[in-house]
């Protein structure tokens, strides 16, 4: 395993953005093959260290190295659909390469959206949207695959399908897979290693461990009576070293 | 038919096809407003061409593209947003025109034909400029259609794709500065905009992918060119408005159609 060159490797990575520091000494690296899973609060800085993975944003210091020829399928939070645009499914997955007739159904076989082919984009549903953007980074032939919050408005049990999928692509194509998510139970089964980031590095490790540390459980107010209250969960409170929940001194 | 309503139906038609492709990127990429300010800047075009003793559309195709590399740059700052930016340079450059041209004592300028067109007195060797600009603008278009498509719908996608963003962002910026200075002619630097983004709403409902929106927005400009031109003859209207009220008429008509809604 150690032998395995690294496919991405992010080095002490700062960035500034106006005078909020976003990623304070980031690094990472990861294998062939591997998944590996940022979680965060909103804010964390978990979308821009994917945007600066990408290419999309200059750090500060620190430098981001990727394999030569690596190719990159990327699957972005939200596709902001155009009413004016008329495009079809097929249209999109084509946009800047181009693929046979054979090979879209193929991939879309694959994500499980073959019924929408010739659809118009405006008409998907969320979930729909979700696996043909998938498809689209899937059409690259990608050696990592970046996601970008790949289940954003799906509904619950559509959520665990989607992870699911995603576990089965990674099998078959044994491409890497770096994803964003704020849910650490969700990505569970399908993630290798999990990052847990507020800006710096809170934790990191297996998913396993990652879901013991404390530096987790505090982040995200875990470990204060009820179970289970990681979802939809909002940080407005404070915690002491025990964990407690703090009142806050004034109300807001 | 006289030879100058020939002339103005050949150049009118010609702007119309420009218009169709660049009218609907206009519209799905929001950029009205920055179509119309590019236009506004116009009237400081034709001031520098009569200072400077060069054809005003000359002077006009100068300004159009200074302004949008200025925009380009200006936009990379993040103080203001491009909206206020847009209007501060729109009717700043606007009055900087208007203002020119009052310096200009020598010359008489007609100013309601550089505001809202004079189409009835294109020459022929302005047709000359208005189908040879217009097929190059076409033709660069089509070279750009796919990498301005992918960035439209997602810029960073296309950027992480391999699109070359900044760079085909920055040509059409420039395409739609030269089909100003070509249309001005036409329907004045007031009413530009309305030529480029009104038949292209009005293909909307019409079109199932882009490119058939592009041409019908082509199809439905020529159109309203001829309605405009045959209603001024008919009424005695100004021609580049009658163009304009044409287009819109076409666009009301397009929404009652019955069979635009189904095929959305």
């Amino acid at each position: 395993m150690m032998a395995t060159e690294a496919l991405l490797a992010v080095e002490r990575v700062h960035l500034t953005l106006g005078r909020h520091p976003v990623l304070q000494d980031v690094s990472l690296q990861l294998k062939p093959g591997e998944v590996l899973t940022l979680i965060g609060l909103n804010g964390s800085g978990k979308t821009t260290l994917l945007r600066v993975i990408l290419g999309l944003v200059a750090p500060d210091r620190g430098q981001v190295r990727l394999r030569p020829g690596t190719r990159i399928g990327y699957m972005p939070q939200k596709l902001p659909i155009e009413e004016t645009l008329p495009l079809s499914v097929a249209r999109f997955l084509t946009l800047s390469q181009r693929a046979t007739r054979a090979q879209l159904r193929h991939v879309l076989v694959e994500t499980g959206a073959l019924a929408v082919l010739d659809s118009p984009l405006a008409a998907l549903s969320g979930g729909e949207l979700q696996r043909v953007l998938l498809a689209k980074a899937l059409l690259r032939e990608p050696d990592l695959l970046v996601l970008d919050e790949p289940v954003q408005s799906v509904d619950v049990a559509g959520q665990f399908e989607l992870y699911d999928l995603l576990g089965r692509i990674r099998q078959r194509r044994g491409c890497a897979i770096l994803m964003v998510s704020h849910d650490l139970h969700l990505v569970m089964p399908t993630t290798d290693w999990v990052i847990c980031m507020n800006q710096h590095i809170c934790c990191a490790g297996p998913p396993e461990i990652v879901s013991q540390h404390p530096a987790y459980r505090q982040l995200f107010g875990i470990d204060h009576g009820r179970v289970a209250v990681y979802h939809h969960h909002h940080h407005d409170h404070k915690h002491d070293t025990h964990g407690q929940v703090v009142k806050p001194e004034e109300p807001h | 038919m006289d030879d100058f309503l020939w002339r103005a139906l050949i150049g009118g038609i010609g702007v119309a096809l420009i218009s169709g492709p660049l009218g609907a990127f206009i519209v799905w990429r929001r950029m009205a407003y920055f179509g119309d300010s590019l236009a506004h800047s116009g009237l400081m075009g034709v001031a520098l061409g009569l200072l400077l003793g060069l054809d005003a559309g000359l002077g006009v195709l100068i300004v159009c593209i200074a302004l949008a590399l200025v925009l380009v740059l200006l936009q990379r700052q993040r103080q203001l947003a491009t909206d206020t930016l847009l209007g501060m340079l729109s009717h700043t450059t606007l009055s900087l025109g208007l203002v020119a041209l009052a310096f200009i004592e020598t010359v008489r300028v007609d100013l309601v034909s550089y505001l809202f067109g004079d189409i009835l007195s294109i020459t022929p060797s302005e047709l000359y400029w208005i189908w040879g600009g217009g097929l190059l603008v076409l033709g660069l278009m089509a070279w750009l259609w796919r990498p301005l498509l992918a960035l439209t719908v997602h810029e960073d996608m296309a950027r992480v794709e391999g699109v070359p963003v900044f760079w085909v962002r920055l040509g059409f910026m420039l395409l739609i500065a030269v089909v100003i200075a070509l249309a001005m002619k036409i329907v004045g630097i007031l009413l530009i905009t309305s030529l480029l983004i009104i038949p292209a709403a009005a293909a909307r409902c019409f079109a199932r992918n882009p490119e058939q929106m592009a041409v019908l927005a082509s199809g439905l400009g020529c159109c309203a060119v001829a309605l405009g031109l045959w209603g001024s003859m008919q009424w005695d209207t100004p021609s580049g408005p009658s163009v304009v009220v044409a287009a819109a008429g076409l666009f009301i008509l397009s929404q009652v159609w019955p069979q635009a809604r189904r095929s959305r």
